[in-house]
């Protein structure tokens, strides 16, 4: 029992998000007459809002450093889709060595704005001002006002699905469609995500369980078997059901692959290597950091150089999905990210936050975004829902600290 | 109305899963200096917060009477509105406002929101003057030294009008001679304005100096109230501190020296703001191994700054000089290359510099070593509590877990978290910067218990202390520094404290 308290105090910030989530989700989902959480639009959400996660996942990074920012994200989108349109559409050059030399262009924005912020030592948020100025002027020289369409790759990437293994073999056994009084209702399953999701599901499950025997054998301190099993089943529960609802609509997007890659992989650096554990130590305590033999410079430069690398991804992304490069594109996509991050649970002094925080707080925003657009509420009100959103989420974590302090 | 100034009765308050205070009772005379100790986390500081108004009214249960009437404070606006003022271990500065500004920081001399400056200087230069502050009240905080500022602040407290003034270890960050200014100027005020003070100290012999009258807590309970009109032996006062009586504050050893594992040749350091300022001339020591060497000398001696040049050039510009390490000379340019090469520098400020207080016990310990704990890429996390645990074992780190935060943690278990990181690093060479400041008589004892295990361990061990005592208890050898230079070097055992103050002074005359 007090171990169950000491791991809920632990992590209560965590669940907090996932409940508040699911909350927004329910009352969405019951004040649009179900329509959000039909599957058409769940695939919609994903692809929707694909460009907010990468760019939080990044972001997180530069919270943690010490609460700082970047706010030329959404410029370093526009440069990257601005150079898609002039690799592929001017140029001529094969969708994917564009792709490469455009995420290449993002990651040598991020180093540069690295060089000033980890060696000139000019603060990130003046750094990234100038960025977004001058990002932004440069996507405005290339593609001169104009729009340029963009087609193959960018498309599959954007807006495509993994092709069915299986195509109209699998009835839609639940008849869900009809509970749900689906516009079209889909009579057949796409076979690859229900597959992808069993096989995935039951790898989860076995990993689990033989991580946690391996870590007995080795003397290690272990969860209840009890807990791992609820945690385990609950999981192969929401992967399978998620994978379901997918299934009915068309699949698997290409954008879930991507977006599962990259959580994945930044989840990795951030809890179990090194420069992940440096990054939070300084922005725990910076002196500190240094003092115990930590490049605070390098980390610094790494982090921006990683912002660029992401935002090169994400605006391969947006142009996918817009099928365009166009002048505008990436507008206040920085407050997006931003946003999502300390939704999620990031400190605004840097050192605390986590990539799953950074997640499910652009899902919250993409949520909230959706359903409002839904129901046909005024974009103006949506605006200040939004920001309310930012501003009460900070503030109830300023609130549940300050009750948890000690001393 | 009774003789007392301030009542405290059965006052309990509680933190998530800690009794900070349980039924202390606490009473205070009018016109005395009351000083109050205990080991740190006996809940002192709490007890001053709790008095102040910082945990407010509703947080805590017992009664408060403060001039006979019962007070319910919300906040510390409504302390100072009686005349209770608190002076923080850790100042509450502006450092680029000026003096005068600083001193009635939230008390401005204002009509209707507008500031009447000539007003506030005029009673800003006699609050200076009333503290015996030498600098003028345009002076920028940030330009004057920590004991002027302690100065400041009680000047703060003065334009309140306040009655009973409480410090928190107000010669905490103060050299001797600071102190002493300051322990003079409470007596005066004491005396000549009828001011009440209590004062909350770890050091024990400026208590038995000022005081007269002594409350010892432990564990958050009152353990004894020593009038000290005749003056109470410090072992009286630690017996009630730690409930025993510490008859050896140092533990014994007996060194087995072996041979020069460190060595320091003609270390030169320039100020990093200032390049033309020389700050450690021509520096030459030796460290054997196991053995504890000791560097002695006034703040500013260079003492710091000598450590931390060593360590991988943290302090300074335009560094020249060799450091040989078992007999091959090492080249450090940066604090990875210090740790790779088996030095650990053990801050001075464990606060600002040693600790990372919003994450836990283990993290903590790992920082300075992960790659120990690695295996190509991966952190292994599950070896780190299993590290974490070992050390809190081992040193007897209080805490509810290895999972706890060091920010939670009293400065005796911080500075043992400190420690551990540090020996996790797997040192040969270890430099310990006061390595007990801020820490209570109990701690400081299984702090040197740590020191003296290193040292029989082969290590060299080098320990910057500016309480003589210390070094005299604990090292083998010690070197004296002053102005950035060696002025002496003895045996412990052949050294008394007044030869290291004369030392000292000749050294200064000398020049």
């Amino acid at each position: 029992m007090n171990k169950m308290k000491e791991f809920l105090n632990r992590n209560i910030r965590q669940y907090g998000m996932i409940f508040a989530l699911i909350v927004i989700m329910l009352f969405f989902g019951i004040i649009t007459g179900g329509k959000l959480i039909w599957p058409r639009n769940v695939s919609m959400l994903v692809r929707q809002n694909a460009y907010v996660l990468i760019l939080a996942i990044g972001m997180m990074f530069c919270i943690l450093t010490g609460g700082n920012v970047d706010l030329s994200v959404g410029s370093i989108v526009a440069l990257v889709s601005a150079m898609s349109g002039l690799l592929t559409t001017t140029i001529g050059l094969a969708p994917w060595l564009s792709i490469i030399i455009s995420i290449i262009t993002g990651l040598l924005a991020g180093m540069w704005q690295g060089f000033w912020i980890a060696f000139v030592k000019v603060p990130p948020f003046i750094t990234t001002l100038a960025g977004m100025l001058v990002f932004r002027g440069i996507n405005n020289i290339i593609l001169n006002g104009q729009t340029l369409p963009l087609s193959g790759l960018y498309i599959t990437i954007g807006t495509g699905s993994v092709p069915d293994i299986a195509p109209n073999r699998i009835p839609e056994f639940l008849r869900i469609g009809d509970l749900l009084n689906l516009q079209n209702k889909p009579e057949y399953l796409n076979a690859t995500m229900l597959f992808v999701g069993i096989v995935l599901s039951i790898v989860y499950v076995f990993v689990v369980l033989f991580t946690r025997k391996s870590k007995l054998a080795r003397g290690y301190e272990v969860a209840s078997l009890k807990s791992v099993v609820v945690k385990a089943i609950s999981f192969f529960i929401i992967i399978n059901v998620f994978s379901y609802w997918l299934a009915m609509d068309d699949g698997l997007p290409i954008m879930l692959i991507l977006l599962a890659a990259l959580y994945a992989i930044y989840t990795f650096i951030a809890t179990k290597t090194i420069p992940g554990r440096h990054i939070y130590a300084m922005g725990g305590n910076t002196k500190a950091a240094e003092l115990s033999g930590i490049n605070t410079r390098k980390m610094m430069f790494l982090v921006y150089s990683n912002m660029g690398l992401l935002a090169g991804v994400a605006g391969i992304v947006t142009a996918g999905r817009l099928m365009a490069a166009s002048p505008n594109v990436g507008a206040n996509f920085e407050m997006d990210a931003i946003g999502s991050c300390f939704i999620g649970g990031a400190s605004a002094y840097g050192g605390v936050g986590t990539i799953w925080g950074a997640i499910v707080g652009a899902f919250i925003m993409g949520v909230m975004n959706n359903g409002m657009s839904i129901i046909g509420l005024n974009v103006f009100y949506q605006s200040i829902t939004k920001g309310m959103v930012v501003l009460l989420a900070v503030a109830f974590d300023m609130y549940s600290k300050s009750k948890s302090r000690l001393g | 109305m009774s003789e007392y100034i301030l009542q405290m009765e059965n006052i309990t308050k509680e933190f998530p899963g800690v009794t900070a205070l349980s039924n202390v009772t606490f009473k205070v005379k009018k016109g005395e200096i009351h000083a109050l100790v205990g080991e740190n986390g006996a809940g002192k500081s709490t007890l001053m917060n709790v008095l102040s108004g910082i945990h407010a009214y509703g947080s805590y249960s017992g009664d408060i009477i403060f001039k006979g009437t019962e007070c319910r404070f919300k906040s510390i606006r409504d302390s100072e509105a009686v005349g209770i003022a608190i002076i923080h271990q850790e100042l509450a500065l502006s450092p680029y406002m000026t003096i005068a500004e600083n001193i009635f920081l939230g008390n401005e001399r204002a009509k209707k929101g507008i500031i009447n400056w000539d007003e506030t200087i005029k009673e800003a230069k006699e609050l200076i003057k009333k503290v015996g502050l030498n600098e003028k009240y345009s002076a920028l905080i940030k330009n004057i030294g920590v004991g002027k500022q302690q100065l400041v602040e009680i000047a703060k407290a003065l334009a309140k009008n306040c009655e009973l003034l409480i410090l928190d270890e107000p010669t905490a960050a103060l050299n001797d001679e600071d102190s002493n200014n300051l322990l003079e100027l409470l007596k005066t005020l004491n005396k000549e304005h009828g001011m009440t003070c209590i004062m909350i100290s770890h050091k024990i012999h400026e208590v038995i100096k000022i005081a007269n009258n002594i409350t010892v807590l432990r564990d958050g309970k009152t353990i004894e109230t020593l009038d000290n009109s005749v003056p109470v032996s410090e072992g009286r006062i630690i017996k009630g501190m730690v409930g025993r009586e510490l008859t050896d504050r140092f533990p014994k050893h007996t060194p087995k020296i072996g041979e020069i594992g460190f060595e320091i040749k003609d270390w030169v350091v320039h100020d990093p703001l200032n390049e033309e300022r020389v700050i450690i001339k021509n520096v030459n020591m030796h460290f054997r191994k196991g053995e504890i060497v000791g560097l002695a000398g006034l703040m500013g001696a260079g003492r710091t700054e000598l450590a931390m040049s060593v360590f991988g050039k943290a302090y300074g510009k335009k560094i020249s000089g060799k450091l040989i390490k078992d007999g091959k000379e090492i080249t450090l340019n940066n604090v990875e290359q210090a740790i790779a090469n088996g030095i650990a520098y053990v801050t001075e400020d464990r606060k600002t510099a040693g600790l990372v207080h919003i994450q836990d016990i283990k993290r903590n310990i790992t920082l300075a070593n992960l790659k120990a704990i690695t295996n190509g890429i991966v952190v292994n996390e599950d070896e780190e509590i299993i590290i974490g645990k070992d050390y809190r074992e081992k040193f007897n780190i209080k805490s509810t877990s290895v999972f706890q935060k060091v920010g939670n943690l009293s400065g005796g278990n911080q500075q043992k978290v400190v420690l551990s990181k540090w020996i996790f690093s797997t040192p040969d060479v270890l430099i310990l910067d006061e390595p007990t400041r801020g820490i209570d008589v109990g701690a400081k004892y299984e702090i040197y218990k740590i020191i003296i295990q290193l040292a029989e361990a082969g290590k060299c061990v080098i320990m910057i202390s500016s309480e003589l005592p210390e070094i005299l208890g604990i090292t083998d050898r010690l070197y004296i520094m002053d102005e950035g230079r060696v002025v002496g070097e003895m045996k412990t055992s052949e050294a008394t404290q007044e030869d290291i103050m004369s030392t000292i002074i000749r050294s200064s005359a000398g020049r």
